[in-house]
C-alpha cells in the first residue's frame, strides 16, 4: 500500500515536471496558434482577435496556471486546429485505435516470439538457433517506417491483399478494422520480436547456469521438463519488462507507423496537434504518454511480484 | 480497379486536412477549394477569373459604384429545403464581416437593405468597382445560426454529410440544387492523407480516385487507370526578396539575381515545362489584369548578372540566406537550384528550411529573412488585394517594397471605377514590380491531377477550388 501511494506521488510530480516543460518549450518555439489556422492572408486584427480569443496574448505563467487549474477539474480544454471538438472528445474518438494497435501488436509479439525464443535457446549453438539468430539480428535492424512502407508497397500495391490508406473507424467497422490494422501492426511487431526472441534465448541461457537446473537435472527430469517446468518462469521475468516498454511504446502512439499507414490515432492526433501548434492537444497528450509509461512500469512491477514472489516492494 | 458501371463515391486525396467547415472562416486554400462545393455567394468564381451570378439570379451596380443591387435566384433552397431569403443574405455577410473584423473586404459596406424577400440592397462608403469579386462570401441559412460551425447549411452543388476530424469529409450530391443544366457524381469523399508519398501509394492501390500536384516522374508511373490532367497550381512562385536586407535594397543587385536565375529549368524540374513563366506579381491565366508585356525582361544570364553586381560594388559577391517551408519539397528543391545559380554568379546563397508554422511567424509576419521561396495563391479575385502586397505601408508587405510611384499608382486604381483605366494601372504597377526587380518572379507552376478513368471532366479554376459538379460517371 505504501509502495502504491509512493508510486502515485511520483506519478503527480512527473506530470506536473512534464506538463510545465511542454508548456514552456512550446512557448520557445516560433510559430503561432492563430496566424497557424489563419494563414498568410489573414489580417492582423483577425490574429490578434484570435489570439486573444486562444488566451495566447497573456503571459505563460498565466497561461500554464490557468491550464492547470481546469485540468485539475479533468477540462483539457478546446483543440485550437479543430474549433469545434474538446480535447476529451478529440482523445476519446483516437484512443481506441491506437489501443486496438497495440494490442493487436502484443498478441502478434508474444505468439511469435515466445516459441521461437524457446527453440533458438533449446537448441542453441545449432542450425535452428543460428537461424534465427541471423534472421533476428537484420529485423532489429529495419525500422518500422520503412517496413511498412515496403508492407503498404508489397501488399497493397503489388499483391494488392490489403487495401491502402482503406481505414475503416473501429466503431463503424470493428472487423474491417481489425483487417486494416493487421499490416500495421505486423510493422510495429517485427522489429520487437526480433529483440524479445533474442531478450528470451539469452535470459533461459543464463538461467540454464543456475544451481536449481543441475538439481532439476539431477532429480532426472528431462530436458523438456527443465526447460518448461522451471527455466521458462524464471527466464521470463526479463522478458515481461521488455514486453511492456514495448506495450508502453505503441500505446504512447506509434507515430511513425500511425503515420505511414495513415492510421488516425493517438501518434498522428500528436503529430498534427504539434505542427499546428494547438498545446491544449498537445498538453493532454504528452499527459497521456507519461501517465502510460509510468502506469505500465507499475504495472510491471506487480507482474514481478507475480512472477517471483521473492521480490517485495517495501 | 475501374468497373465500367461503377457509381461509387468519387475519393478524392487531399495532403493537407480540413480542420473547419466554417466557410466565413478564414482558413487555407485547400479548404476553400473543398468548400467551393458546399458553398455559394451571390456570385460565384467562374473559370476564367471572373465572376458569375449563383445566389443571386442577376445584379445591377448604380453608376457611382456604391451601390449593389441583387435578385435573389428564384426557387433557390438551402441544401436542408427551406428558401433563401434576403434576410439569409444580410445575416450571412454580416457574419462574415464581424469574423474577419475591421480589416474585412465587407467593412467597406455601410448599409445592406432587404426592400422584399429576393431584394438585397449593398451600399458602399465609398466607391468600389471590384467590391463584386469579395460578394463570394458564403450565404449561410440563419435559423442555422447556433450550428454553423458544426453542421454548416449552404446552397451549393453538394451538401456536406459527414466529417471526420483528420480522416475525411462527406459530400452527397443536393438534389435541390438551382443548376439544373448540371448532371454529375452522386458522392465524394475527401481523405485527408498525411503526405504526398503516402497519398500517391494509396492512388496506386486504388484507395483514392483524384490526386492533385503530382510530379512528373509520379505520372509516367501512375499506370492506364488514370487519366491525367495538366494545369496550373495558380501561384505567384518566386524568390521574394527582403529589400531591406541591405545588399539588396539596391535595385541592380536585385535586377542581378533576376538575371541569374534559370526560370525555365525550374519549370522543367517543377513540371515537366507545363508552367507559365512569369516576371512579375501576375496571374497569367486571369488575363483580365494581367501585364504580359512584362514577360521577357529578364533572361537567364548569369554574365550580365555579374556585371550588375560589379557595377552595384558587390563583384565579390554578399551572403543570402534563403529560408524556406519544409514541408513543401517542391519550395525546397526550387531553392536548392536557385542557391546553385546565385553561387554561379559569386554570390554565396546557403538555404535555411524552417517547418510552416515558424515560416509564417518569422518570416511571413515578422519578415525577418534575406530571400524565400513561397508561392502566393490568391483568396479573392479582386487584384487589389494582390497588389496591396507591395504597398509600402501595407501590412502584408512582406518584401518590404517601397516605391512612391507604385503606392500612388494603387491609389488611382482604388479611385477609378472604369475598368479599363483600371487594367491599365494595374498593368503599369505590374511593370513597375518587374523593373524594379522588386522580386525574382518565376512562374505559375504546372500541375498535374490525376482522375481515375471511371470519372470524366473536372473543371479547373483560377481560384482554390475543385469543382465536383464538374465531375461525371464515364460510364
Amino acid at each position: 500500500m505504501k509502495y502504491f501511494i509512493k508510486k502515485i506521488i511520483s506519478l503527480i510530480i512527473t506530470l506536473l515536471v512534464i506538463s510545465l516543460l511542454t508548456f514552456t518549450a512550446f512557448s520557445i518555439i516560433p510559430g503561432d496558434a492563430a496566424l497557424s489556422k489563419l494563414g498568410v492572408d489573414a489580417s492582423p486584427t483577425a490574429v490578434e482577435n484570435l489570439r486573444k480569443e486562444y488566451g495566447l496574448d497573456k503571459p505563460v505563467i498565466v497561461r500554464y496556471g490557468d491550464w492547470l487549474a481546469d485540468a485539475l477539474h479533468g477540462d483539457f480544454g478546446q483543440s485550437f486546429k479543430y474549433s469545434n471538438k474538446s480535447v476529451s472528445e478529440l482523445m476519446a474518438s483516437r484512443l481506441p485505435v491506437t489501443v486496438l494497435l497495440a494490442v493487436m501488436s502484443l498478441i502478434i509479439i508474444v505468439v511469435v516470439s515466445l516459441p521461437l525464443g524457446m527453440l533458438s535457446a533449446r537448441f542453441s549453438g545449432r542450425w535452428p538457433d543460428t537461424v534465427i539468430n541471423i534472421v533476428s539480428q537484420v529485423l532489429m535492424a529495419i525500422p518500422s517506417f520503412f517496413l511498412g512502407i515496403i508492407i503498404t508497397y508489397v501488399f497493397g500495391i503489388v499483391l494488392r491483399v490489403f487495401q491502402t490508406g482503406g481505414f475503416v473507424s473501429p466503431d463503424k467497422d470493428l472487423q474491417g478494422c481489425i483487417r486494416y490494422l493487421f499490416f500495421p501492426a505486423v510493422a510495429v511487431a517485427i522489429p520487437k520480436i526480433a529483440m524479445v526472441v533474442k531478450y528470451l534465448r539469452n535470459s533461459v541461457l543464463s538461467e540454464m547456469k543456475k544451481d536449481y537446473v543441475r538439481t532439476a537435472y539431477s532429480k532426472g527430469n528431462s530436458d523438456n521438463q527443465v526447460l518448461y517446468g522451471h527455466v521458462f518462469r524464471n527466464a521470463l521475468i526479463p522478458v515481461i519488462t521488455f514486453v511492456a516498454m514495448v506495450v508502453a511504446e505503441i500505446l504512447a502512439g506509434s507515430l511513425v507507423v500511425e503515420q505511414v499507414f495513415s492510421i488516425p490515432g493517438m501518434g498522428r492526433l500528436l503529430i498534427t496537434s504539434i505542427s499546428a501548434r494547438d498545446y491544449p492537444v498537445v498538453q493532454a497528450s504528452v499527459l497521456y504518454i507519461t501517465t502510460i509509461v509510468v502506469v505500465i512500469n507499475f504495472i510491471v512491477d506487480v507482474l514481478y511480484q507475480l512472477a517471483d514472489p521473492r521480490i517485495r516492494y517495501a | 480497379m475501374s468497373d465500367s458501371s461503377d457509381h461509387s463515391a468519387l475519393v478524392f486525396g487531399l495532403t493537407q486536412e480540413i480542420s473547419s467547415v466554417d466557410p466565413h472562416e478564414d482558413t487555407d486554400a485547400a479548404t476553400r477549394s473543398v468548400l467551393f462545393n458546399v458553398f455559394e455567394g451571390l456570385v460565384k468564381p467562374t473559370t476564367d477569373g471572373e465572376v458569375e451570378p449563383a445566389v443571386a439570379q442577376d445584379y445591377t451596380v448604380s453608376d457611382d459604384m456604391t451601390e449593389y443591387t441583387f435578385t435573389l435566384r428564384d426557387g433557390i433552397t438551402f441544401h436542408d429545403g427551406n428558401p433563401v431569403t434576403a434576410e439569409d443574405v444580410k445575416y450571412s455577410l454580416e457574419r462574415s464581416a464581424g469574423i474577419d473584423g475591421d480589416q474585412s473586404a465587407l467593412s467597406a459596406i455601410s448599409d445592406i437593405s432587404t426592400p422584399d424577400d429576393s431584394t438585397v440592397v449593398i451600399t458602399l462608403s465609398a466607391p468600389d468597382s471590384e467590391f463584386i469579386y469579395n460578394l463570394t462570401t458564403a450565404i449561410l441559412e440563419e435559423a442555422n445560426d447556433a450550428q454553423q460551425a458544426d453542421n454548416p447549411i449552404g446552397t451549393g452543388p453538394f451538401k456536406l454529410t459527414e466529417f471526420e476530424e483528420g480522416q475525411y469529409l462527406t459530400l452527397e450530391k443536393y438534389d435541390g440544387y438551382w443548376n439544373k443544366d448540371l448532371d454529375y457524381i452522386d458522392e465524394v469523399q475527401v481523405k485527408f492523407v498525411a503526405d504526398a508519398d503516402e497519398a500517391f501509394m494509396e492512388l496506386q492501390s486504388g484507395s483514392i480516385d483524384c490526386l492533385q500536384y503530382l510530379t512528373k516522374d509520379q505520372i509516367s508511373s501512375v499506370g492506364d487507370d488514370y487519366n491525367i490532367i495538366t494545369t496550373t497550381m495558380m501561384l505567384v512562385h518566386g524568390l521574394f526578396l527582403n529589400n531591406d536586407y541591405e545588399p539588396l535594397q539596391n535595385k541592380e543587385v536585385r535586377q542581378a539575381l533576376n538575371y541569374a536565375v534559370d526560370r525555365d529549368a525550374i519549370n522543367e524540374m517543377f513540371a515537366d515545362g507545363k508552367g507559365m513563366i512569369v516576371q512579375t506579381h501576375g496571374y497569367p491565366r486571369i488575363t483580365a489584369w494581367y501585364n504580359k508585356d512584362t514577360e521577357g525582361t529578364y533572361t537567364y544570364d548569369p554574365d550580365k548578372a555579374k556585371e550588375l553586381l560589379a557595377d552595384a560594388g558587390y563583384a565579390d559577391g554578399f551572403d543570402l540566406e534563403i529560408t524556406v517551408p519544409s514541408n513543401f519539397t517542391q519550395h525546397v528543391t526550387t531553392a536548392e537550384m536557385i542557391a546553385e545559380n546565385l553561387k554561379a554568379v559569386g554570390i554565396n546563397a546557403t538555404i535555411n528550411s524552417v517547418d510552416w508554422n515558424t515560416w509564417l511567424s518569422e518570416t511571413y509576419q515578422n519578415r525577418n529573412y534575406q530571400a524565400t521561396v513561397i508561392g502566393f495563391d490568391i483568396s479573392s479575385l479582386s487584384p487589389a488585394t494582390w497588389y496591396k502586397r507591395y504597398y509600402s505601408t501595407s501590412d502584408n508587405d512582406m518584401t518590404n517594397f517601397a516605391s512612391t510611384e507604385y503606392d500612388s499608382l494603387y491609389d488611382q486604381a482604388q479611385q477609378t471605377t472604369d475598368n479599363d483605366t483600371k487594367k491599365d494601372l494595374y498593368g503599369q504597377m505590374q511593370q513597375i514590380l518587374t523593373d524594379d526587380a522588386a522580386s525574382v518572379f518565376i512562374q505559375d507552376p504546372g500541375d498535374f491531377i490525376a482522375l481515375n478513368k471511371r470519372f470524366t471532366g473536372l473543371k479547373t479554376y483560377p481560384v482554390s477550388a475543385l469543382d465536383f459538379s464538374s465531375v461525371q460517371y464515364a460510364n
